[in-house]
């Protein structure tokens, strides 16, 4: 642990504190876990960014449906390839936190499951999202025409402006009527 | 451009609109703005509106059956829409939901489209920096105490000010980076931090933005003012170091985060809500044991009174029942001595600047720093209760605030779609069961939103009645029975003990005399062991639809079936044993009910180890084994929880008589909690019904502020206030009530100084005259009336805000619909005919 320690710097520790819903010992168990990801040359690199393959080895994201969403959406990498740097790590270790407020979990969890990354949740968007939900297999996924009845429920539920998509306001205004979403979004290193 | 404004402000939809309490200049400007850049990419400003209306409303008859949706990628269903596009019945649909759609938009409405506000803060950078931008500006000037320009501008959607289309150059970015900069050093550090933490950027932009903030604002620091500001700017700074390190190791301090963390990757949400409950009631104990233990245990254990009789011998019972070798020791209220303790182990707190003596130990009282037990008792217990009370509404108010929403309106579907996904679960096979779960869930809640008006015939209907009936017929004779068998049990036992003194036989095996006393508890302890299972059998009967009924319906009975029980035991102690407690030759009645306590306590334990025991290993084994099923049991949540609740209702009822009984409980729950974590882990499956988790948070806090906790502090305070307290033993022999404790010493107080005898009346206005007690409800009740006004108004004015937006939505749909006109307009059909093919 002193070791970490001293490798994120006292000044980068107090600054991560500062910007993210994480505490001193959630920052430090990021960066050791973020640490044992790395091989062992690109330990000595200040800004190393790791690929999604092998952020998804790990346990908490591994069997998430959404695991491949999740990284390409915390990812600022230029070439959208979906590799995070520790700040990134970081960044999404914040948004999934105990302590991260209801806004910002709806804004990451809208962009997560806006597939198509084009600002709101159209058809496609939410089919895939069902199929995600529901498991790729066949006895589980929902028929065409279930599918076709639970998108047009979900868009006249959610729906207000009636403009045939969901936008991230509407669906704050849904998230905001089920209390047990800030306790579901939430993932513990 | 003007002339777009014009006809704006006289759109009907927009006068309807001015009526209701939105900011209307926002709608509008946004608008203009993106008409105004599409007149001037278009050419088209010269376009009349009348015309414009005319080729409208063409347009919309032409639309209106060749429908689709507008959308960017999602190819799959497009194609499988246009599969559809035939049947009468997904027209319907679409044409109800009318829906900002068209297959027919060109590639530049497309692009303004997206290019829309609403669209781009879920993705663009800009956007949201823009709408903190605003943000921020609103909190400085709230802070500047100016009045609120706009209430409602807390939406999700940035203004126009200060927001550029998308296309914008990369400068207009680095302007509103630089306006957000200057607003966030002008806030105070708190909210700075508040606002960079809440903004959804990453890390490395954040902290460009904090050093850009930090940078600008020691510049004007070191410019203009003087080193004592610096060193407040410092002091500022350390005190915020400090309070990360608290707060980290506060955190640090979180109990068992390895294995909840375990538990809920494993079995989500649910079952995790059962063991963090358990914490909290562990950490309720915690906080009562200090305070038992540091003002009334610690200070007698080192003054040890002259107890000249005998210590019985350590045989090993006493574990079980707490009499005997323990009966007289810092365990039980008898122990405790009614005089001032000549020099006290703390010199702090207030009971102890109070010196006073009750005379019955003269040479006690000479010393210096005196400590007044009795007062601290009655003080302590009092306290403790008080402190409770608060915590437990507290909580209670919050977890409400969390779980209660005021907008009516039920979207059953967006939520589950939305929210049901669980991101804790991480173990490969519960994944596998959470999406199938939430298949059946979406399956089933299909066919009832489909078939919503399937009505039972009258005879099933009565037939349903009546198997209600019979349900309830058996929980309630059941539950009858088994008071009545403790309330005879109780009676048998105190007679026996009567019939024991009268005869005058001297007691020959005392051992078995204390194992006797184990009869109560146990049978007690079988009943709430079995009694559930026969509740459970009944449901099963019932055979409930809704889950959420049936969980309801289970809490509802197993609740009358322990309040009843706890009813019984309290006549039992209060009314017979406290009332005459000579007639079975005690002593000591307060110590005796503090062994029955104990022994509850401890029986409570020992059955819910067996239960986990047999109810959950050997079933387990037995199905497997014998069954050959492949299901395991699932872990009953709600009566987990009410057990726990049991537990607590009696520590409480027992810390007056016991005061070390926190401790106990304490030991208990640490126990239960490793123990149900590995039967868990072992044995249990994750539930298939879905779990409605801080609804039933929820519910269990009331329960526990409820009937528990009040109960016992209603037991605790008639127990002070009316009872007459043993008189050979305990710190308030000698008194008539408990409750006099305080009031003599109040009494003391006004002998010794006149000067407060403004606070013994104050005493004896507020604590005995039951008027005040009666303004304090009339104040409640009223704060409660006002509230539930409050939230009353608070529905009027959402319905009144949905009905706006959806009138902005139309809005929205007119305006794009004409910009499309205008386009079109200026093209040759030839080139509408290509870009239509290009856009299916």
């Amino acid at each position: 642990m002193g070791t970490t320690a001293s490798q994120l710097g006292k000044d980068m520790l107090s600054e991560y504190q500062e910007l993210t819903f994480l505490t001193k010992q959630e920052i430090l168990l990021a960066h050791k876990r973020f640490t044992e990801l790395l091989t062992k040359d690109e330990k000595d690199l200040p800004n190393t960014r790791v690929q999604m393959e092998r952020i998804l080895t790990l346990p908490e994201l591994k069997s998430n449906p959404f695991r491949k969403r999740i990284c390409n959406v915390f990812s600022t990498s230029e070439y959208k390839d979906g590799g995070l740097t520790f700040e990134d790590f970081l960044d999404l270790l914040s948004a999934f936190s105990d302590s991260a407020t209801l806004e910002i979990k709806s804004h990451y969890a809208f962009r997560i499951f806006d597939f198509d990354d084009d600002g709101t949740l159209d058809c496609g968007d939410l089919e895939k999202l069902v199929n995600c939900l529901t498991g790729e297999t066949d006895d589980t996924r929902l028929t065409p025409e279930e599918m076709r009845q639970l998108i047009n429920n979900i868009l006249e539920e959610s729906d207000i402006d009636k403009d045939g998509t969901v936008n991230l306001s509407e669906f704050q205004h849904v998230i905001s009527r089920s209390p047990d979403f800030v306790s579901s979004f939430k993932i513990v290193l | 451009m003007a002339r777009n404004v014009a006809f704006d402000l006289n759109h009907p939809l927009m006068e309807a609109g001015l009526e209701s309490p939105i900011d209307e200049e926002g709608v509008h400007d946004s608008f203009s703005q993106l008409i105004a850049e599409q007149s001037q990419n278009g050419g088209a400003s010269d376009s009349d509106a009348f015309e414009l209306q005319e080729l409208q409303r063409q347009l919309d008859e032409e639309e209106r059956d060749n429908v689709a949706f507008l959308s960017g990628p999602g190819r799959e269903l497009r194609e499988f829409q246009g599969r559809r596009q035939r049947d009468a019945e997904w027209e319907d649909a679409e044409t109800q939901a009318d829906p900002l759609i068209g297959e027919r938009w060109s590639s530049a409405t497309m692009k303004i489209l997206s290019s829309m506000p609403s669209r781009t803060i879920g993705r663009n950078r800009g956007a949201i920096i823009s709408q903190y931008y605003n943000r921020t500006m609103q909190l400085r000037r709230r802070r500047q105490s100016r009045p609120a320009i706009r209430d409602f501008s807390r939406s999700a959607r940035p203004s126009i000010r200060g927001y550029g289309i998308e296309t914008d150059s990369a400068d207009a970015e680095v302007s509103k980076r630089d306006r957000l900069v200057n607003n966030l050093q002008n806030l105070s550090v708190s909210d700075r931090i508040r606002m960079l933490r809440a903004m959804p950027l990453n890390v490395s932009e954040k902290s460009e933005l904090r050093s850009l903030a930090l940078q600008k604002e020691k510049r004007t620091l070191s410019r203009r003012i003087p080193c004592c500001s610096q060193l407040k700017y410092y002091i500022i700074n350390g005190a915020r170091q400090g309070w990360y390190s608290w707060l980290s190791f506060l955190h640090s301090l979180h109990l068992w985060q390895v294995p909840l963390k375990r538990v809920s990757g494993r079995f989500g949400s649910g079952v995790l809500s059962y063991f963090l409950f358990l914490k909290t009631l562990l950490f309720f104990n915690v906080f009562l044991f200090l305070l038992t233990g540091a003002f009334m245990v610690l200070p007698q254990a080192l003054h040890r009174p002259d107890t000249s009789a005998g210590r019985l011998p350590f045989t090993g019972l006493e574990l079980l029942t707490g009499a005997g070798y323990f009966s007289d020791t810092v365990m039980y209220y008898g122990y405790y001595c009614n005089y001032t303790l000549g020099k006290s182990c703390r010199d702090d707190g207030w009971v102890h600047d109070v010196s006073l003596s009750n005379g019955t130990m003269p040479d006690c009282v000479s010393k210096h720093l005196p400590y007044n037990m009795p007062l601290a008792y009655f003080f302590t217990i009092g306290v403790s209760s008080f402190l409770t009370c608060i915590i437990l509404v507290y909580s209670m108010s919050k977890s409400f605030g969390q779980s209660f929403r005021i907008d009516k309106s039920h979207s059953i579907l967006a939520i589950k779609t939305f929210c049901s996904w669980d991101f804790k679960v991480i173990k490969k096979s519960s994944v596998k069961l959470m999406s199938e779960n939430i298949c059946t869930q979406f399956k089933e809640l299909l066919a009832e939103v489909s078939h919503k008006q399937v009505k039972n015939t009258r005879c099933q209907r009565l037939w349903r009645l009546m198997v209600h009936g019979l349900a309830w017929a058996i929980c309630v004779a059941s539950t009858t029975a088994c008071v009545l068998a403790i309330y005879y049990c109780s009676d048998h036992m105190h007679q026996n003990l009567q019939l024991l003194l009268r005869s005058g036989v001297p007691v020959n095996n005392p051992l078995l005399n204390e194992a006797i006393l184990l009869a109560l508890p146990v049978l007690v302890s079988l009943i709430n062991l079995l009694l559930p299972g026969l509740f459970n059998l009944a449901a099963w009967m019932e055979d409930y639809e809704s889950p959420s009924v049936r969980t309801y319906v289970s809490i509802g009975r197993n609740l009358m079936l322990k309040v009843s029980v706890l009813g019984v035991l309290c006549y039992h102690w209060l009314g017979r044993v406290a009332a005459d407690p000579e007639t079975i030759g005690l002593k000591c009645w307060e110590t005796f009910v503090g062994q029955e306590l104990y022994r509850f306590l401890l029986m409570d334990l020992i059955f819910t180890i067996l239960d986990t025991l047999f109810g959950e290993f050997l079933w387990r084994l037995f199905s497997e084994k014998v069954l050959k099923r492949r299901r395991k049991p699932v872990f009953d949540i709600a009566r987990n929880v009410l057990e726990l609740i049991y537990g607590q209702t009696l520590a409480w009822l027992g810390v007056l008589f016991t005061p070390v009984l926190p401790a106990v409980q304490i030991l208990k729950l640490l126990l239960l909690f490793y123990i149900k974590m590995s039967s868990v882990m072992m044995n249990c499956q994750a539930p298939r019904k879905p779990y409605r988790v801080s609804q039933m948070t929820t519910v269990f806090i009331t329960l526990l502020c409820f009937p528990s906790f009040l109960g016992a502090s209603v037991c605790v305070t008639y127990t002070m206030w009316s009872i007459t307290p043993s008189s050979s033993c305990g710190p308030f022999r000698e008194l008539k009530t408990m409750f006099q404790a305080g009031k003599r010493w109040v009494e003391e107080l006004e002998k010794d100084n006149p000067n407060l005898s403004v606070l013994a009346r104050a005493h004896s206005y507020l604590v005995e005259n039951p008027f005040f007690l009666f303004v304090g409800a009339g104040i409640f009740l009223i704060v409660i009336y006002f509230h539930s006004q409050v939230v009353d108004g608070q529905r009027k004015i959402i319905g009144l805000l949905q009905e706006q937006i959806e009138n902005e939505g139309d809005d929205k749909k007119f305006l794009i619909t004409r910009l499309q006109t205008i386009h079109e307009q200026k093209r040759t059909p030839a080139r509408r005919l290509v870009s239509q093919n290009s856009n299916c």
